[in-house]
């Protein structure tokens, strides 16, 4: 009996698809390094670090099919970013995207933002099935008619034609930003959004790019100081003027715009106070959040460091009310993991569409989910080995010391570059995205 | 306190990585990634703590030997015969610490235990006091007090009673701002909170004029070519030679890190006691120690 996690009832989740190269080489490029449901869950999108962007479509539900449902296929793909560099500081820009954030849709074309760690670009995603024909000044195949030999008038005929999508630019916000970008969000009056760097959050009109306001600055006079740096940015799903940022030293503060035009003092802040005990060498490595998400109802929001998941309600500041182990059994390995590099992984967490349970990825190309209000937790692989269309997906545990049962995996054994560090749920259903280096899994709930 | 008892990595090899670590990021696409680096400088930080208690309990140890001594000399003097085994007994317990170093400075060294050899009943080569702590300047048993606050805190205060300088100037920071593109050099005065000797003694050798340097990539003068390796073994080859006459580029900050590393984190301490015979084995920890605060906040200053 497979226990699944969901809110109340039991999931079971299945194997829908996988996007990606099969290929063991994997080309660094094309790393997925976000992935974003949009509102409807219709459009999911992931960006890499070859600065692609590539847009999966959900299909139709098809009266034939009614168990499964319909599959994500590519429905645009365009380079977003490229490589640039800025010669005044002597500095490469990656195109890697970090970050994408969806508008919500007003019209027929769909509109998201991408960021990389220093431009951000508003695309315009429209399609266009229908084309223009008997133009008087120019053959079909565009060349230009010999005005003297037009004898005729004709009002051209729009005809259906291919379903193109078409991806273009509309605004580009550069130069706002001297550290890396690390998190955009849309605020809740579909018209202003805020980027965050190490140091500084603006605030952006969608409209206006030449100008944007600076609304936190942590930046201390003398750098020598800095003991801590911005890490994640949101804002609240429903009040317009309130927005959270989250630190390396474990810490959120919850700003009100309304207060002062510069939000360097919080409203709220938020933290739990350090364990003494668990004091290691890496303490404020592990404790630095990666992630923060505010709840859909926007009573909750949730953090992500290097080694749990916790849930605040924005109403108690001193602790959590939730905490759920990740990987615990990694606080004996940080040694190594700091010294591969691992420790500084950057893990994304997510909500599903009822805030009854959070997801977040781990290493092995493991994936976790938690359910609120049974307290029941799963780990689940993203495999090929376990790539039939609806095969059900096991639970998986690591051991973590002793005899090591049948199907458990040990601590050692685990793979420290198949790591997921990027999820996502959809909006209304049991769909999830799970990104692993190259591939993009799609996983259904069984019961959808 | 930190649990140290984790892994098998000590505070020294954690330090080299982490100095690598930051080295690295230099030749990063994208350019010197700021939280990474933060993150880096805690674990250095951390490791200091770790390596300063560790260093001042052998310096604590080392003084209760070196009394026990002698007490065992000055009791021989009446009766030889009786009390070499009182100071053999000693000798277990102190020159055991006490023969794992052949100095203090080599005490930072991760040099195997070695078992007391005491072959002989003359308790002055019996228990090889390193030559650093013979020294007419032996400082006093340290007070608990500062023990406790040289252990518990990162930077210990300015109240023990080794060295009256209290502001010096030991070492500048240069500094870019990366949004007014503006280079300058900053009098780093936080160090007396570190280094309770005197600093003007430890940077004798050491210090270079501050100068600003041209916009560069990144913030460390030295090219890589001329960074040695961090590993402890290739320590060896600039025992010899003073501190000045290594660093491969004049014009370098002493504050600039790679420059410092390059000379290998044993061998900066151990040029020192070359220097300054005078020097006793916490001079020679405390330089350590306090270049090391400079260093940290050199890591942050981006």
């Amino acid at each position: 009996m497979m226990a699944g996690v969901g809110g109340g009832n039991d999931f079971q989740w299945c194997f829908s698809q996988v996007k990606g190269a099969i290929d063991e080489d994997v080309a660094e490029a094309d790393i997925i390094s976000t992935v974003e449901f949009n509102y409807s869950g219709e459009l999911l999108a992931t960006g890499d670090k070859g600065g692609r962007v590539v847009i999966f479509q959900r299909e139709q539900e098809s009266k034939n099919r009614q168990v499964s449902r319909g599959e994500y296929n590519v429905y645009s793909t365009f380079q977003s970013h490229e490589p640039e560099f800025d010669y005044l500081k002597s500095l490469e820009i990656e195109e890697k995207i970090n970050k994408i954030r969806w508008l919500p849709q007003q019209n027929a074309a769909h509109f998201l933002l991408s960021a990389n760690d220093k431009t951000i670009k508003l695309w315009k995603i429209s399609e266009r099935d229908k084309r223009a024909e008997g133009y008087n000044l120019k053959d079909e195949d565009g060349r230009l008619r010999d005005p003297f030999r037009i004898t005729t008038l004709r009002v051209p005929v729009l005809m259906p034609m291919d379903l193109m999508v078409e991806a273009s630019p509309r605004r580009i916000f550069a130069n706002a930003h001297t550290y890396h970008i690390n998190s955009i969000s849309v605020n809740s009056d579909y018209e202003t959004y805020l980027s965050a760097d190490d140091l500084r959050i603006n605030l952006w009109h969608l409209e206006i790019t030449d100008r944007s306001f600076n609304i936190v600055d942590i930046k201390p006079a003398n750098m020598e100081e800095l003991t801590e740096v911005i890490t994640a940015a949101e804002c609240h799903p429903h009040q317009c003027n309130v927005f959270v940022y989250s630190s390396s030293k474990g810490t959120i503060r919850l700003c009100d715009m309304r207060a002062a035009a510069l939000c360097d003092r919080h409203s709220k802040f938020f933290e739990e106070p350090e364990d003494p005990s668990s004091r290691s060498f890496f303490s404020e490595i592990i404790s630095s959040i990666s992630d923060v998400k505010f709840s859909h109802s926007g009573r909750y929001m949730m953090t992500r460091d290097y080694l749990s998941v916790k849930v605040w309600d924005l109403n108690m500041e001193n602790r959590p009310v939730e905490t759920y182990q990740v990987h615990e059994y990694l606080r004996s390995k940080l040694c190594s993991l700091y010294e591969n590099d691992c420790i500084f992984d950057k893990f994304e967490c997510c909500w599903n569409g009822s805030d009854s349970a959070i997801m977040t990825g781990s290493y092995n190309n493991f994936f976790r989910m938690f359910d609120r209000n049974t307290r029941r937790d799963i780990t689940l692989e993203a495999s090929r080995e376990n790539s039939k269309p609806r095969a059900m997906l096991k639970p998986r545990k690591v051991c973590t010391g002793g005899k090591r049962k049948k199907d458990e995996i040990s601590v050692d054994s685990l793979d420290f570059n198949k790591k997921i560090l990027h999820t996502a749920w959809h909006p209304k259903e049991n769909v999830i995205a799970v990104a692993a280096t190259n591939n993009l899994y799609i996983f259904q709930d069984k019961m959808n | 306190m930190i649990n140290t008892m984790e892994c098998a990595v000590d505070a020294q090899s954690l330090i080299s990585i982490s100095l690598r670590k930051i080295h690295n990021s230099r030749t990063q696409r994208g350019g010197i990634k700021l939280h990474k680096n933060l993150l880096v400088s805690y674990v250095l930080r951390n490791a200091r703590q770790v390596y300063m208690n560790e260093k001042y309990a052998e310096i604590y140890r080392m003084q209760q030997y070196e009394e026990v001594m002698t007490v065992c000399n000055e009791i021989q003097e009446l009766n030889p015969l009786d009390l070499v085994e009182d100071c053999e007994e000693q000798t277990g317990d102190c020159c055991g610490s006490a023969n794992e170093s052949a100095s203090l400075c080599g005490a930072l060294l991760p040099v195997s235990h070695q078992a007391p050899a005491v072959q002989h009943l003359q308790p002055s080569s019996a228990c090889s006091v390193p030559l650093a702590l013979q020294s007419e300047e032996v400082c006093k048993a340290p007070e608990p007090s500062f023990y406790r606050s040289c252990c518990a805190e990162a930077y210990p205060v300015s109240n023990c009673d080794f060295s009256p300088v209290n502001n010096m100037h030991c070492n500048k920071t240069t500094v870019l701002d990366l949004d007014t593109h503006v280079v300058t050099t900053v009098e780093n005065g936080y160090l007396h909170q570190d280094c309770c000797a005197s600093l003007q003694q430890c940077c004798q050798g050491a210090q270079s004029p501050a100068k600003k340097r041209k916009l560069d990539f990144g913030y460390y003068v030295s090219e890589i070519e001329e960074v040695p390796d961090f590993t402890p073994c290739k320590r060896a080859k600039f025992e010899d030679s003073s501190y000045a006459s290594t660093e491969p580029l004049d014009t370098s900050n002493i504050s600039n890190l790679i420059s410092i590393f390059g000379s290998g984190f044993t061998g900066l301490v151990s040029r020192q006691a070359d220097l300054e015979q005078a020097l006793n084995g916490q001079f020679c920890s405390k330089q350590a120690l306090a270049s090391l605060g400079a260093w940290t906040r050199a890591i942050v200053a981006f």
